[in-house]
This record gives structure tokens, sequence and C-alpha cells, in this order.
């Protein structure tokens, strides 16, 4: 039995937002924006916009009924521009028309007056003139001014890391539809339904029960529309709100792009302290986030950068501090991996550069302070279940290092204008949203009378096939076949106050629910068949395969007839779980505790070829021992791993977010801002699954698999370095990603 | 403009007056409710709203695929349109069915552009391979699988499919249920259509589009277009008293194909492939490409270095114009009003002679050149007779480097010779810092492509060592 969902994508059958039939007198909306990137706003002008035929409301702010405020953990974003704008692309009136093609010609037309001010792009000079969102945060353990005194190797640096575009497929959209008694009904494609609902109530001035938030599945969302698609529903809400017509707003692919928040680029400083056989002693590094104009979610995205700061390493004295930078950029965002990448990234600069001064390989001080079990990270959590050692011994084995880099050496002997570069990558990330709170789930659970069965989540359906990993949860305490089970829209009608797909943790998380919930109902059901047919309380009653069985012996009533009998006897065939992981929580005054509920390891190899003539490369393969866990979904779970690499590997090489000095995007067109294609694959991935894993804290014994291979990806940056020092063996090459062909080209002929 | 535009789509015949210039994108969604074409860019660059477009040729229907969304409804006159939904079957299809094993989808969005690829890929070649199917898919853009999962079913259906070569690729398509049965009635379909030739004169002209239909599509729904249209039976590409002629109409994959050029150019399927996407490549033309006059066009900078003329016409007048003297600042050229560019000339690659082409970009394919340039020359008695020297993206048209051009000729090519006609090169070029690149990157990479050039002419003469 295949896939749902994708049986459904291959046939052009799968609905988006895009997609719904819409009724009669829908009104389509086109969102006006700012095109400066700090400004007053002295006075807008939209009657001329208005005459335009076919225009039916244009909204500004202060047609908001509610506030004007769609800030989610920190309240500084408005929803509309009113005085001031603070980014390129701001939002600042949205044109409601009959088509949309009237909508963005009258939009032309509006007409605004500003009075500009000096922008900040830069997240040091933002630091300089105090625009942090919140306090420096600084996560630390033992001392390392004391440590620096015991090291025989200091170096220091600075990293510099990229934004990087989302690019789901499927751009930012909504549609409301005004119901009865004043409520509104949206159709979102959101990361976060709830949080989409709460936002929309807001600016609605509504209690939470009267805006319902449905979301079908996403065409993509790598953290992208986690916080970021409430803008859209939000302005749909209004739109419909005001207007008592159902509005549809779908942003096009270039406005999505400039008026959307990318992975927040950082500048970073490190240092690094070890002794002579290659055992780091310390590390002090500090984060300069380039958060954007509002919050959104870069405060928890820097607490993961800070306790990702030391990768899968052990370090016992750190330092890091994280300074949250308000600039004139769109609101950066959530993106697979969430402040862990950057983090990361600047841990192995500081290795590669440590490695390079102490004349070896980065490789023998990876190996040499890789986690072992016990170990204590800067945050006072232990390192459980580590299997950092585990991984990277299976991948020195099974991938053969050694001969790796022979290869490349003989190649790079043979080869004038080519050179070959590897590179090893360990990872180590947290599982668990990093606010406690959050780490909670529900599950609803009917069975209907003729036994087919729907199931209500919190989980948003986005290509990582929650959905099936769901429906094989409820397929295997069910023991029926998947075709009976069908997984609902994430409504928060039906299930409330979730917490967003993300961090993920979506199929534990929700798949823990509907564990329990389908387990509830196996429990109400055994009692009935034991009542039924009279068995007693010592009789093993068991569901396998659609049958029933007690003690073994096969009892006369299949699933669909058990479902019918209990029905008419006045079971519950409905359940509701919660589900919350247990033995978490994290002091944020002292920044000490057990953040996560687990960790995932892992450890990849990567080549690649670089054309030392024009500058370009190719990776020739990476290979990855992985730590799933025990999967239950291989096909789904290989998926993530190898798409995540490959939006890994896309941040460190071509995907360059790029901004001017005024803060006005120029890489705004999928012409300009490139990610991979077919071509710039690697031609091998190889994804090995790390043997004898157990996870008792992940559902049915796996491990969460969305953003962990990702910063694999970070292996090729090191991997084209290596490679261009073979060309280059005097030149120093800076740590600044994207390492595009143009730094490339620069960084080995650029004197 | 009302015209009436028929054609089929998928298995229905479609008989519409809507704006010509609408496109096939928002028709197909809008008006037929057809929502499994999806829009991911209006740009042609990331394929999700890919379809596949079949014209009568010789009782055949020959199948290409493009991008709908820079496509205008007129161009399905007489045709077939077929979307994702043109392909279902009651169960899956081998492609759909190894797709979903293969966990080759996952969000879903780009999944149709994919698989219509892939289907086109099937439906127009005789001979399948797992190389050539997947250079199929060089117009699609999907985020979420890293593309192994593509490849890994690629291969698979590849494999899969026998051909007892008896049968048309169409036939067996059907009975592999790739395809299903109403395929094989399309061509006598097609041939009782009766397809009015309706384009008339309006104040936009369009060959091809994609780029008009990337910059200006809303515009172009509220003009009078004219859009040139070639009938298959037109020829493209000729030779007359040692030159080589090409209408403008040619589309870039007719000149990748052309078995002509290739004999003269023998890389030049290589060349071409860096040239947009295949859908891409199917539909912009020779034409399109060089009064775009985009100062990155890769035709352009291909026919510079052929020093190809321009044969332009307005009504029954005729006029001639060197390609290296038609530009004349960006996005200016020297064509009259109502002039159309017919055809493009050169003469054909002479005795002793060389071709290079270079092109470098973020991402090496579907992507707009950084800088690209190429290079003719001939030699005699080891010293250069002839030379045209092209470079794209570093001044505000493509240009010809005539300085160079003359510091070359009559000189023994040698390292230091080059070393200084890079020199040479620089003198002539003003490049912008952009999104694709800074001004100082510009330089250094025409100098390192100009050695390129020589590098890979001469590789007994010319070594990197020697010239930078």
């Amino acid at each position: 039995m295949k896939n749902y969902d994708t049986t459904r994508h291959v046939r052009g059958e799968s609905m988006f937002a895009d997609d719904f039939l819409l009724p009669e007198g829908t009104l389509f909306a086109s969102v006006f924006d700012s095109s400066i990137a700090h400004g007053k706003i002295l006075s807008i002008d939209v009657s001329e916009a208005y005459k335009y035929p076919g225009v039916k409301k244009i909204i500004i702010a202060k047609d908001i009924p509610g506030q004007n405020q769609i800030g989610g953990i920190i309240q500084d974003e408005p929803l509309l521009a009113e005085n001031e704008v603070h980014f390129c692309g701001q939002p600042i009136a949205i044109v409601l028309a009959e088509n949309l093609l009237i909508a963005r010609a009258a939009k032309k037309r509006i007409k605004i007056e500003f009075e500009e001010l000096t922008p900040i792009t830069d997240p040091r000079e933002a630091y300089a003139k105090g625009m942090l969102i919140i306090p420096p945060r600084i996560f630390s353990n033992g001392n390392v001014n004391e440590a620096w005194t015991r090291c025989d190797v200091i170096v220091d640096g600075t990293v510099e890391t990229g934004a990087q575009e989302h690019l789901y497929l499927e751009t930012q959209g909504a549609i409301a539809f005004p119901t009865e008694g004043n409520g509104i009904k949206i159709i979102s494609s959101t990361q976060g339904p709830t949080a989409t609902q709460r936002a929309a109530c807001k600016v609605l001035g509504l209690p939470m029960h009267q805006v319902e938030v449905d979301v079908m599945r996403l065409g993509g969302g790598f953290g992208g529309k986690e916080d970021q698609a409430n803008a859209w529903a939000a302005m749909a809400a209004v739109s419909a709100f005001v207007t008592k017509k159902p509005v549809k707003l779908i942003l096009p692919r270039q406005e999505d792009m400039r008026m959307t928040g990318k992975r927040h680029p950082y500048s970073i400083d490190f240092k690094i302290g070890l002794t002579n056989e290659g055992k780091i002693l310390a590390y002090e590094v500090t984060y300069f986030q380039n958060a954007g104009a509002a919050a959104d979610l870069s405060t928890p995205i820097l607490d993961r950068t800070l306790f990702h700061a030391t990768n899968s390493y052990f370090v016992p004295n750190v330092k890091a501090t994280g300074l949250c930078c308000r600039t004139n950029l769109p609101p950066n965002t959530a993106f697979r991996g969430f402040g862990g990448p950057q983090a990361m990234f600047a841990m192995e600069a500081a290795i590669y550069k440590a490695a390079k001064q102490m004349g070896i390989d980065a490789s023998v001080i990876q190996e040499k302070n890789l986690l072992k079990e016990g170990d204590e990270f800067h945050y006072g959590q232990l390192a459980e279940n580590s299997k950092a050692r585990a991984c990277w011994n299976e991948a020195k084995e099974k991938f053969k290092f050694g001969e790796i880099k022979k290869n490349v050496e003989i190649f790079n002997l043979e080869n004038k204008l080519n050179k070959k570069g590897f590179a090893c990558i360990p990872i180590c990330f947290g599982i668990s949203f990093t606010n406690t709170f959050m780490n909670q789930a529900s599950a609803l659970v009917h069975i209907y009378s003729d036994g087919s069965v729907g199931i209500s989540t919190a989980a948003v359906e986005m290509g990582q096939g929650v959905n099936e990993k769901i429906r094989l949860v409820a397929a295997e305490i069910f023991s029926i076949d998947k075709s009976k089970i069908k997984i609902e829209t994430t409504n928060t009608t039906r299930v409330a106050n979730t917490s967003p797909t993300a961090a993920s943790s979506a199929a534990d998380l929700n798949g823990k629910a509907t564990e329990l919930a389908c387990k509830n109902l196996v429990g109400r059901l055994v009692e009935f068949v034991k009542n039924e047919f009279g068995f007693s309380a010592s009789n093993k009653i068991e569901f396998k395969d659609g049958l029933i069985f007690c003690d073994g012996n096969k009892v006369d009533l299949s699933w669909n007839e058990l479902i019918q009998r209990a029905f008419f006897k006045r079971v519950n065939l409905s359940a509701h779980a919660h589900y919350a992981v247990p033995g978490i929580f994290f002091d944020k005054d002292k920044n000490k505790g057990n953040a996560f509920a687990y960790y995932s390891f892992g450890t990849a190899v990567v080549e690649v070829t670089v054309d030392c003539l024009r500058g370009t490369y190719v990776v020739d393969s990476v290979k990855a021992v992985h730590d799933f866990g025990k999967s239950f979904a291989n096909v789904i779970d290989r998926g993530q791993a190898e798409g995540a690499i490959m939006q890994g590997i896309g941040w460190m090489t071509m995907e360059e977010v790029i901004y001017n000095s005024e803060g006005k995007l120029l890489t705004d067109a999928l012409s300009t801002y490139k990610v991979p294609d077919i071509h710039s694959a690697p031609k091998e991935i190889e994804v090995h699954f790390l043997e004898n894993s157990e996870n008792p804290l992940g559902i049915f014994n796996s491990k969460a698999i969305g953003e962990p291979p990702l910063m694999y990806g970070i292996g090729t940056f090191f991997a084209i370095q290596n490679a261009m020092k073979a060309f280059r063996p005097e030149k120093e090459f800076q740590f600044f990603a994207p390492l595009t062909p143009e730094k490339v080209l620069l960084g080995l002929y650029k004197e | 403009m009302k015209v009436k535009i028929h054609f089929i789509c998928n298995d229905q015949d479609v008989v519409t007056d809507v704006n010509p210039a609408m496109t096939v994108l928002d028709y197909v969604r809008k008006n037929l409710n057809l929502t499994g074409t999806k829009e991911g860019c209006r740009e042609g660059d990331c394929g999700a709203c890919t379809v596949l477009v079949g014209e009568l040729h010789d009782k055949t229907v020959l199948y290409k695929s493009l991008n709908s969304c820079l496509l205008p409804l007129v161009s399905l006159n007489g045709k077939h349109l077929v979307t994702i939904e043109g392909i279902n079957q009651k169960e899956l299809n081998p492609l759909q069915s190894t797709f979903v094993d293969e966990g080759a989808s996952q969000c879903g969005f780009c999944t149709p552009g994919f698989l219509m690829s892939l289907t086109g890929y099937f439906l127009s070649n005789n001979i399948y391979s797992v190389d050539s199917a997947i250079n199929s898919l060089d117009g699609n853009i999907c985020r979420c699988t890293g593309y192994a999962s593509i490849k890994r079913s690629v291969e698979k259906v590849t494999e899969g499919i026998n051909r007892n070569g008896k049968d048309s690729n169409h036939d067996t398509l059907v009975k592999t249920k790739i395809l299903p049965d109403y395929f094989l009635t399309i061509p006598e379909r097609l041939a009782a259509m009766n397809p009015l030739s309706n384009m008339s004169i309006g104040e936009v002209v369009v060959s091809g589009g994609t780029d008009l239909f990337v910059q200006q599509w809303e515009n172009l729904v509220s003009k009078e277009v004219w859009f040139l249209e070639r009938e298959q039976s037109i020829k493209n590409i000729w030779i007359d008293s040692g030159e080589c002629f090409i209408d403008a109409r040619t589309t870039i994959s007719e000149i990748k194909s052309s078995l002509l050029l290739n004999k003269y150019f023998p890389q030049l399927e290589n060349y071409f492939q860096y040239f947009g996407s295949l859908p891409i490549r199917n539909r912009a033309t020779v034409g399109g490409n060089i009064i775009n006059a985009s100062p990155i066009g890769d035709m352009t900078i291909f026919l510079l270095a052929m020093d190809a003329k321009l044969h332009l016409k307005k009504e029954k007048n005729e006029r001639t114009v060197p390609l290296n003297n038609f530009y004349t600042g960006y996005k200016q050229f020297d064509k009259k009003d109502n002039e159309l560019l017919d055809s493009i000339s050169f003469r054909l690659p002479g005795k002793n002679s060389h071709f290079n082409y270079e092109k470098v970009s973020k991402r090496t394919f579907l992507d707009i050149a950084i800088v690209n340039t190429a290079i003719y020359l001939e030699e005699e008695n080891l010293k250069l007779k002839e030379l045209h020297l092209s470079a794209g993206g570093v001044a505000p048209f493509p240009l010809y480097l005539f300085k160079t051009r003359e510091f070359l000729l009559n000189k023994i090519i040698s390292s230091p010779l080059i070393k200084e006609a890079a020199e040479m090169v620089q003198t002539e070029i003003s490049p912008i810092s952009d999104a694709r690149g800074s001004a100082e990157y510009k330089r250094l990479l025409l100098r390192q492509l100009f050695f390129a050039h020589f590098i890979k002419l001469f590789p007994d003469r010319i070594s990197l060592e020697e010239v930078v």
C-alpha cells in the first residue's frame, strides 16, 4: 500500500492552498510593500488606486479592527506599517480586487511619501549602535580565561555565513472566508496553525474560538512558514472580515522572496585553544545574529546557536555569547537547523584554522574531541546514548577515509587545472523545542462505525512524510490495513493549542499522541470484546491484521464487525490524547538544563572537484553514516536525509542572498537566486543507517530526521577549500560562506 | 484582439476565444480547473508548470516540454496540450508508481512538472538512456528530495522500458501504460483540425517569449501581440554559397540538435546544454535572443564569434547588418520600427579553424551566464589569419572584442602573446557589479575564460602556469 500523499502528488491531484475552488465573489489580494528599508511614512494616497475598475477595497493599518500586531514571541511587528517602515518589502497596504491582475495593476497607483532614514544591514553595526532585540545571551561552562593559559595552540578568526532563501516551491498564501457570527475560517499554508490562528485573532480582535485555521498540506516549508505564514493569513483574514467576502492572497514568487525573511546571516568571532595533541581545551565565540527588523523567531534561533556552539565535540571550557541584532532587513526566521548550522560551521572553521596552524588534518582534531557517553555540554546536559563516535568509526571504516585521502592526493598530483578536496563532518543535533512548553501535542482519533479511521493531530504535512508516519503508527497499534486510515487536515477546531510543525519533532510528538489515543481505543475495544464474549480479565485479547485473537485463538469477528458491534453497544469510538515530552527543562536565567529529549548524531564525508581555471566545482559525493534510531519508514527517512544534505550544500555553495547597502534584495527571483538543480546534486549520495541504535524517546524507537542531516552540507565548504589549498597551498582562505564560484576564483587568484 | 483558438487539451477538444496572450498556465488552472500544473515562479526557472505540447508532423505528433507560465495560449492552436491530468489512468502509470515507491515526491509541488518532463523525454526520443533522461529534467527544481530519489526513479523507469524496435515509441508508451490509450487517436484528431494562421501585426512582437513573458506577462495580456510562430514545414537552417543561414524563429533546441550545425561545431550540443533548460530551449528562438539584447545572450555570444550578419526585413525592404555593429547600448540596437529580424547568416568554419565557447554561471545548468565568451580562429602558417572573439556580461551589450582581434591577427599563438592579449581584453570591457557578481570578479573571470579558450584549443602550446 503506497503513501497516500505521494500517490496524489504524482497524479497532480493533491490540493494546495492555490488549488481550492473558490466561491463566487471571492476577492483577490495584492500586497503593497515598502520600497525603502528605513523611513517615516509621511503620506499614503490610495485614491488613484481606488479608481482602477474592479478594485473593491484597499486596506491600510487604520482599517485593522484589532491590534496591528503579529509578533509571536516579542510584540514588535505590525501587520501593516503605519508610521515607519523598517525593511524593504514591509507590507503597507492590501489591494482587493475582482481578480489578481486588477489588484496588481491598481497597486502601482498607490502613492506614498517617505522621509528616508539610514538603514542598517550589518549586524555588527547594529550591535555597535545598541540595536539589540534582547540583552546578550551567554552560555558557558568551565573558565575559558583560565584555560587559555593551559593551551599550546590558540587561534582566532572571523566567520561569515549567508542568508538562505527557503524557496519552498509553493509560495506563501492563504484564503479566508467569513463565517457566521463574525468569525473567519482560514485555509493557510502554515506550519503553525495555532500561531496563525493567534495572529489572525489579534488583528481581528476576536477570541480564538472565532477563528478556524485549516491546513491541507504545504508545498514545502523548511521553517519559512513556521512564523512567517501568519502575516498573509492575517491579511487575508482582515480583508475577509472587512469586506465580508472570501479573500485569496497568494504571494507571487518575487514578492515572497522580497517580503519574507530567510535563514539568519551571522557574523562570528571565534577563539579556540588546544593542546599539542589536538585536544580542545577552550572555545570562545560571539555570534552577531542578523535578526532583521523584527524579532520573529530570532531569539530561540539564537539560543539553538548557543546550544550547538561545540557541534559534536566535548569542550570543557566554553563561553558562547549570542547577540540578537536588529537591522533593516526582512525579519529573518526559522530555517531547517534553526541556528544550529551557523554554530557548527563556526566550530568547524575554528578546527580547520587550528589544524592548519598545527600542520595536521582537521580530521585528527575532529576525531579526538568527539563526544563520549556522559560528556557534559556547556549548558549542563549530558550526552547520553551518544552515537558520535559510533557514527564516525563506522563512516571511517565503511567509506575508507584513508583511501579517499590517498586517492585525492594522487589525483591532485596528476592534475593541474582540476583539484579534488574532501572533508569529514560529524554532527550532533538536539531534539526538542528548546522552549520546553512547546514539547506537547495532541491527537484526535475517530473510528467510524464502518471501521474506517480518521486521525487529526497538530502535525502539518509539508513533504516530510509525517502523515504517512502517523498512519503507520495507527495501523500498527490497531493492526489494520493502512488503507482504512485517513489523516485529516490539520485544523485548530479539531486539535487546539498546537505547537508548530517544526524542530524535526512533529512525528515524535504527534506520533506519540496518536499512539496514546489509539492505545486508549484499543483498551476500550479489548474490554468490549471481553464483555461481549464473556472472556475473563486474564484472557489476552490481541488485534492482528484486522482480526481479533483471544489467547492466540481467533475470535470470530473482523475489525469491521467489532467496530460495528461496539458502536451499537455504545462504546466510545473516539479518543483524544495528549503527549508531553518527559524529563526536559531549561533554566533560562542560568542557561542550564536538560533542554533536549535526545540527540541525533552522524558523520559524513564530502568529496569535491574544483576547476581551478574557472573557479567552478562539482560535488562528487556525500557519504554519511546517520543515526536514525530504529527507522520505521526508511524511504521517508532516507529522503529527508538526502534532501537536507542537498539544502545544506546549497547553503554553503551557490545559494547567495544579496542585499545592497540600502537593504534592497538583489536576488529576488529564481533567475538570480540559484538553488541546486539535478545537475548540481552530488553525483553520489550514500546514506547509511547506523545499526543497533535504539531511542525509546522517539516514536517507535526512531529518531527525528528533518533537520540534522542538513549540517552535513557544511563539509562541502571545507572540501572545496581543501581543493583550493591543493592549488594554492601558500594562500590563507577566509571562512565566508557561501563559497560561490566567485569566492573560489577570487580566493585562488586575488592577491 | 479576438481570435479563436482550437486545440486538444489531454483528451478534450477545446475551442476558446479568450485573450490569446493569456498564459497556458493561467488558462489550464483557472479556465479548465486543471490544478495539477503548478505556479512556482512564473519565470521558467522552476518547471512546476511544465506541460507538453504536441504538433502534427508527417502523421506523427512531435511533443515538446514547455513552461506553461511563458507560453501564450495562442501557440496551442491546432496542437495537443498535455497536462499531468492527461497522463492519468485508473492505476498509477510506471513513472508515477516508481516515483511513489522511491519517495521521489515529498511535498509534491514540483512533482507534476518532473513527470511531464520525463513523459516528454520518452515521447520525443527513440533511444532511452538514464543520462539523457536525467538531462531532460534540467528545467525542474525540487527543493525537498535532493534529487537522489528522482534519479533512482529515472534509472528504474528508463531501464524498465523495453522497446521491441518495431513499434513507434508512442505505441510502446501506450503498451507499457506510460500513456493512456487516447494518445493514439491524437494524430488523426489533429489532422482533422484546421487551425487558422491568425497572427496579425500587433504592437509587441514576440518570438518565443521566454524573456518577455518573465518581464511583462501582465502587460502582454493587455496589448496587441504579434506572435512569430514558425510552422514545422518551413526550413530553418540551410547553407547557401558557403554561408549558413538560420531562420530567426528557429528554436535553440533546433539549433542544438541540428545535424548540419553539429557537423561544423562538434561540441555544439555541449555548448547549448547550458542555454536555459530544455523547456526554455524548446521555446526560445535565436531571433528572440538577439533582439532581446541581453548583455549575456548565449546565442548572441556564439554568433558574434562567427561574425554573423543579421538580415532585417520591413515589408519588401531587406537590409543586412553585421551583428558586431548591431548593438549601440543597453538594450539599444540598430533596428527600425516594424522591421523584423528575418534570418542570421555566417560564413561556415574554414580550414584550420578552431572554435570554443565558455560560460560560467553560479549554477552550471539553467542559469544566466556571469560571463560567457566564444572564439573563432583560423591559422595559416602558424599565424592567426582570422579571429573573432566575443564576451558577454562585461558590457551593456554582447561584446565583440575588436581591439583584441586586431592585436592578435597575424601573430603566432604563444603564452606571452595570450598573456598580453588578456590585458588588451581588459581594456575593452566595462563590467558592473550586480546580483551575478562583482565587476572585479567578472574581469578576472573573463581573463580566465580567455585563457581557457587557448588552453583548451592548444593544450600543447598554452599552459596556465605560463599565462597567469
